[in-house]
């Protein structure tokens, strides 16, 4: 099976479907002639024409909105954002129109449309560059929220958001865009809303999506030096949440951890750890914990920027506390 | 404004029919608003109900020079008239004021949000200004499949500070995109007088930053705004580029029901009154002997009946299920 980047399978994804359905175009800044800001967009210009890989002014809620109004009219476009960071410029499109046509319209409108970039932090880019936005997005109804930590699914789940009759956020990682993986060269999919058991074991159920997924599977092996049989679930999807998946394990383990690295303050991992407090009460050995970003800024320093974010020694210190070691 | 026409002046520029449609609209709008205005007062109608009477002329003078099988309306908060205007069925609407099941949005939208996907009407949308982005992705549509359709982009005075317009005027141009944005100024932005607020006070020269053509046109006279329109539309349709129009107008009502309206006076609003759009098309009729005092209250007596009949069906309407709560959350 052919290894390649994060990058190449998210390239991929957008080719196959570009090539599959003339609808799908791609808009944002820097996604043509520039080839993309991270180059996932490479060659799709050269391929497709202007009429298909639009260059946008630096106007994210103009061309953000103008997305969703073709994707009201029948087309289905991908709208880059060069990171979520600047999709807070847009966020009334999102909220008040690509969440909300469809009810509001008594079901008349559909709103086929994938807004991807990357998310939360990467390095050295200060406090307002390096957001995890997750939360802001899984808040609101209306919305799918996906967001891979792997080459395999990012292609498999992007194709599938491009092809779903709702607006879905795809949240990506500048750090991962190098990561490789294997890909197959033939077509699939992978549905959005359905997690992942990336590593099976019986002691703690350790919870996560995205970057992340990568140091939970560290401090898994770490663990697993120490005797600690550690589960470890990518949930892939925020919305819809694969709850069951997530349930299952913890009443297996009878012990939970989730990381996310957003702010904890009302985060998608405070509300998957009240989601399990709740549903899993009685299984439960211990309080759940959860790992999140520390509740400050990103500082620009090194050692105090990931000081600030979840690391592999903060997730395996949250396992021995549920494990009360 | 409102300069008096000859019959065979008129005649020349419009069809009968035509005449007869914008005077037969324009009533209903107001009648219809008059009667939601009403039933709010009854507490039948809740929340905000921006009315829109006194700007009749700006909805039916442009939305009946459209094709709506390949044309496209989209506009604001205030859409009431727009929803008529673009042939939605009166019952439908009042539903939708009243919460209704039988509400165009099943009762979920309320009136800020009027739709109709099959009259290519995209709302009805709360807050000011975020239509119109929107709009541009419907004309980028519209280019994108060659079509010959043009949107036609409704805001008020209010809207065109916000960062979605300029953004937008700047899309729309680079693209190309068949789109006329049509700023209907009624003088107010909720309670402020729009020259409170604006650099400028001739939004038609709004559109010169971005290479746009901008024209006012008096908003208070059917027969002017349709033949403007008229001319852009064709225009936009055959040269694919975006235009931009300044409506004058006013809006005799508060912002919304809830407003008294206290900054501005008695004798302003008099003044406007005179220029009703309604008094002034039925005077350029009646002077060019299109219209007879009998007829116009044949019209007026057949919209009064048809927004007491949407009432009535409102008031009989079922409330939507407990279950609609969570349907057309997401699209299957």
């Amino acid at each position: 099976m052919p290894v390649i980047t994060f990058r190449e399978a998210l390239r991929q994804a957008m080719d196959e479907e570009m090539e599959r359905d003339e609808d799908v175009l791609l808009l944002g800044e820097e996604v043509g002639q520039y080839n993309g800001a991270y180059k996932v967009s490479q060659g799709l210009l050269d391929k497709y024409g202007e009429l298909r890989v639009i260059d946008t002014p630096i106007t994210e809620e103009g061309f953000t909105g103008l997305g969703i109004g073709a994707a009201l009219a029948g087309l289905r476009p991908i709208v880059e954002w060069m990171t979520l960071n600047f999709s807070l410029m847009a966020i009334d499109q999102i909220y008040s129109n690509a969440s909300k046509t469809r009810y509001m319209s008594g079901g008349q409108f559909t709103c086929p449309i994938v807004f991807r970039g990357p998310n939360g932090p990467a390095e050295f880019l200060g406090a307002q560059h390096s957001q995890a936005l997750q939360s802001i997005y899984a808040h609101v109804p209306g919305l799918k929220v996906v967001s891979p930590s792997t080459p395999y699914d990012g292609k498999g789940l992007l194709k599938s958001a491009i092809r779903d009759e709702n607006p879905v956020i795809f949240m990506e990682s500048e750090l991962a865009y190098g990561w490789k993986g294997e890909v197959p060269t033939e077509e699939y999919l992978v549905p959005i809303g359905v997690a992942e058991i990336k590593r099976e074991g019986g002691d703690v159920t350790l919870i996560g999506f995205s970057k992340p997924v990568k140091m939970m599977l560290e401090a898994a092996e770490e663990l697993e030096k120490e005797g600690i049989n550690v589960e470890v679930i990518d949930l892939r999807s925020i919305r819809p949440l694969d709850e069951e998946t997530i349930y299952a394990s913890v009443r297996k383990t009878n012990r939970c951890v989730v990381v996310d690295e957003a702010w904890p303050f009302a985060s998608v991992g405070t509300h998957v750890g009240w989601l399990v407090s709740k549903n899993c009460f009685d299984d439960l050995d211990a309080p759940v914990e959860v790992v999140n970003s520390e509740d400050v800024p990103m500082p620009y320093n090194h050692s105090l920027e990931l000081a600030a974010q979840p690391s592999v020694d903060k997730i395996a210190a949250a396992v021995k506390r549920v494990l009360y070691l | 404004m409102g300069k008096v026409q000859t019959k065979s002046e008129i005649g020349k520029e419009f069809d009968k029919d035509l005449v007869n449609r914008f005077l037969r609209e324009m009533i209903l709008i107001r009648r219809f608003e008059e009667k939601a205005g009403q039933m709010y007062g009854l507490r039948k109608i809740g929340g905000f109900c921006h009315l829109y009477i006194g700007q009749e002329a700006v909805a039916v003078g442009s939305i009946l020079a459209l094709d709506l099988k390949k044309d496209y309306v989209i506009t604001g908060y205030r859409d009431h008239a727009h929803a008529l205007a673009c042939g939605m069925d009166p019952n439908a609407v009042m539903a939708e004021l009243y919460g209704k099941s039988t509400g165009v949005s099943k009762g979920k939208g309320g009136s800020m949000h009027m739709y109709d996907a099959e009259r290519h009407m995209l709302g009805g949308n709360g807050i000011v200004g975020s239509q119109i982005p929107i709009a541009a992705g419907v004309a980028m549509k519209i280019r994108y499949r060659k079509e010959d359709g043009v949107v036609l982009c409704y805001f008020g005075d209010g809207a065109i500070h916000q960062g979605a317009f300029h953004e937008t005027m700047n899309l729309a141009k680079i693209y190309n995109l068949p789109i006329i944005f049509v700023c209907e100024n009624n003088h107010y932005g909720m309670g402020t007088d729009y020259k409170r607020v604006s650099a400028v006070y001739d939004f038609s020269v709004m559109g010169a930053a971005y290479d746009i053509p901008g024209k006012q046109v008096d908003g208070m006279d059917v027969m002017t705004v349709y033949k403007e329109m008229s001319g852009a539309i064709e225009d936009v349709r055959r040269n694919s580029h975006p235009l931009f129009f300044e409506m004058k107008t006013y809006r005799y009502r508060g912002h919304s029901m809830s407003d008294p309206a206290q900054y501005r006076t008695k004798e302003e609003l008099e003044q406007y009154r005179e220029q009703d759009p309604i008094l002034i098309l039925k005077k350029q009729l009646v002077d060019g002997k299109l219209l007879t005092e009998e007829q116009y209250k044949k019209i007026d007596d057949e919209m009064k009946q048809l927004s007491n009949k949407a009432a009535a069906f409102a008031d009989e309407s079922e409330e939507p299920s407990p279950d609609a709560l969570y349907e057309d959350v997401l699209a299957e």
